[in-house]
């Protein structure tokens, strides 16, 4: 019997393809290289930053490319209270709440849409599917929003934009793949539609679920405009919008202009702090959803 | 429970027509009342599905009230809109005076507009041009590598910056290019000027189509690997039988299987045409000026939220939708014609 290839082995080549050609692999792999360098090196260059000594930053003459004395200064200048740990704990709160949110709204919304032959659901989905194709502008929403009441509370950042349609038909999709036969035995033995969502179809959609629930948080994480837009006060503003006063402005987060006026602290180091906060999250949690991105999106998006 | 006594589709009540016995219905809400072989009634219909309903029901309130809603406050673009009569900006509505069309007069009348117009298509054929390829060569070149960890990792490193936010994009490129970024300092290390490509209108589009590519290319390529992962071995097999090599295996069998995907795409992307990057283009907009980067989004913005010429702003935005929207209808009708799927089926 013939050995499974090991992970990082090529598989066996079928007998009718041509051997590839060294220059051919070395000019695949110098692109390959080039293309993750591209998006690695800034990377690089701002950790190590955001890591370095006013010492090794001043002798650098700005950006530092090979660390030297490593030192969180900024870091704990940073999250001891102040502006940006107080910025870091809204957009945290805001992630959490509004995920669990539009999780929980979008898995309820995608499961009474997959039964199909239920009652209305052609109508309501085209209600929804109609969404995708307009939108209201950007005006009338800001007007709405306002109406509401809605200015100055964390609501704003969350209920106009809590469910995205795209994300809820990748979901359908997935439950409507799940065996018919599975649904009716639980029905048989009488569970409920919530009972039935709980315990057969959630268990089933694992790999979806961890996908969809990623782009949520990560919506949330990354959003600014609508708090630019909704919230005055600067206390409440999420770390995404100190992070371009800070980097944009060249502004100093409130509480720490001191420290770098006197000289202990590189103001180019808080600012490559800052935007490690904002990208340490993300770049950490989307390589365990990454193996599922694939069939999260094909469910949906390419079979419409 | 009684949902599950009832079929749901209209196979299922045929099926039920003919072993009555099997259908359970002896126990339902309505025992024995129903004819047979009659689909059921609206109202039976409803009480089965009602948890079903309950369940959409969240989903469709949000969407009805952020996004249906505010379709009708559409109407201030035909008024003289006033923030000011009211705190709350319905009741404002309600009180502002009509203009008839004179928003929209003054509109066309007006050289920024037509500016960001302008702005809006140079930059949507540039990521055309420039962005809608590189996923699609990338996707050729990853799917070429055969070997499982190099493909992982690699995919995994190019996926990353698509849940960068734009704020932390921007940034990237700040340090790197900005007047104190990396480039300048090594520059001006070597005794030359420093650039300051981030404030350069000439160059701004190139730019914004550059972040689009760092930040997303490598996100696009995930619908292509689908599509070539879905190719039949066979079909390569039996091109290379028939002698073809391995540029003709990809002329004539992997670039046609891309062929619907890439339709879709371009269908997406042509009626998005208007909506190129508001975000990523608001958050440099201050450092280029509004004549290098001023879009249609960014034009109803400046002139709504930062202005409060809401009634002008407004009728530019409905402008744009109306547009867009017949952008969407009229590439997707193009598709068809080119026997595509399109967005939606027909």
């Amino acid at each position: 019997m013939p050995r499974r290839p090991r992970p990082w082995e090529a598989p066996p080549r079928p007998v009718w393809e041509e051997k590839p050609s060294r220059a051919g692999l070395a000019g695949k792999g110098l692109v390959l290289l080039l293309a993750c360098l591209g998006i690695l090196f800034p990377l690089w260059i701002v950790v190590v930053t955001s890591l370095s000594s006013r010492r090794s930053i001043d002798e650098a003459g700005g950006l530092v490319m090979i660390p030297k004395d490593i030192t969180f200064v900024a870091y704990q200048e940073l999250l001891s209270g102040g502006q940006v740990t107080r910025a870091a704990l809204v957009s945290i709160g805001v992630t959490l709440v509004g995920t669990l949110f539009s999780m929980a709204v979008s898995v309820l919304c995608a499961y009474g849409l997959s039964r199909s032959g239920s009652l209305g659901h052609r109508w309501i989905l085209m209600v929804l599917l109609a969404t995708m194709f307009f939108s209201a502008g950007l005006i009338p929403t800001y007007l709405l929003v306002q109406s509401l009441g809605l200015t100055d509370s964390y609501l704003a950042l969350i209920l106009p934009s809590a469910i995205s349609v795209f994300n809820i038909l990748v979901l359908r999709g997935f439950f409507m793949g799940i065996s018919q036969e599975l649904i009716d035995s639980a029905r048989i033995d009488g569970a409920g539609d919530l009972r039935i969502l709980w315990r057969i179809v959630l268990p089933l959609s694992r790999a979806v679920v961890a996908v969809i629930t990623l782009f949520y948080a990560v919506g949330y994480w990354s959003a600014w405009f609508n708090a630019s837009l909704y919230l005055n006060d600067q206390d409440m503003l999420p770390l995404q919008n100190v992070m371009i006063q800070l980097v944009q402005k060249q502004e100093a987060p409130v509480g720490l202009g001191q420290a770098i006026k006197t000289g202990e602290l590189s103001g180019l180091a808080v600012q490559m702090a800052v935007m490690v906060m904002a990208l340490l999250p993300v770049a950490v949690l989307s390589p365990f959803v990454q193996r599922h991105f694939r069939k999260g999106m094909l469910t949906g998006a390419v079979k419409g | 429970m009684s949902h599950s006594t009832v079929p749901r589709t209209r196979a299922e009540a045929d099926a039920t027509k003919k072993t009555p016995a099997a259908s359970g219905d002896a126990t339902g809400p309505d025992g024995g009342r129903r004819q047979p072989g009659k689909p059921p009634s609206l109202r039976l219909r409803f009480r089965r599905d009602r948890v079903l309903l309950l369940m959409t029901l969240p989903a469709v309130l949000l969407v009805l009230l952020f996004n249906y809603v505010p379709i009708l406050g559409n109407v201030v673009a035909f008024q003289e809109y006033d923030p000011y009569l009211s705190d709350n900006g319905i009741v404002s509505i309600l009180h502002s005076p009509w203009v008839g069309l004179e928003n929209f007069q003054r509109i066309f009348e007006d050289s920024a507009f037509w500016n960001s117009v302008r702005n809006t298509l140079v930059l949507f054929l540039l990521q055309l041009v420039l962005y809608f390829p590189i996923p699609i060569a990338l996707a050729l070149l990853i799917n070429s590598v055969v070997r499982p960890r190099v493909r992982a990792i690699s995919q995994a490193i190019l996926y990353l910056p698509h849940f960068f936010s734009w704020v932390l994009v921007i940034a990237v490129f700040q340090q790197l290019l900005g007047g104190a970024g990396l480039l300048s300092q090594l520059l001006r290390d070597h005794g030359y000027d420093g650039l300051g490509v981030m404030t350069d209108p000439d160059t701004f589009k190139f730019l914004v189509t550059a972040q689009s590519v760092w930040k997303d290319a490598g996100w696009g390529i995930i619908v292509f690997l689908a599509a070539l992962a879905s190719v039949s071995p066979d079909l390569y097999e039996a091109a290379a039988m028939d002698g073809a090599n391995r540029w003709r295996r990809m002329w004539h069998v992997t670039l046609p299987a891309l062929r619907p995907v890439i339709a879709l795409l371009l269908v997406l992307r042509v009626g998005d045409a208007l909506t190129v990057g508001f975000e990523q283009i608001l958050l440099q907009r201050d450092a280029v000026g509004p004549g290098a980067a001023e879009v249609l989004d960014t034009f109803v913005w400046w002139n709504g939220v930062r202005n409060q010429d809401f009634g002008y702003a407004a009728a530019a935005g409905l402008v744009k939708g109306v547009i867009s929207l017949g952008l969407v209808l009229v590439a997707n009708k193009v598709a068809h014609l080119m026997g595509e799927q399109g967005v939606y089926k027909k």
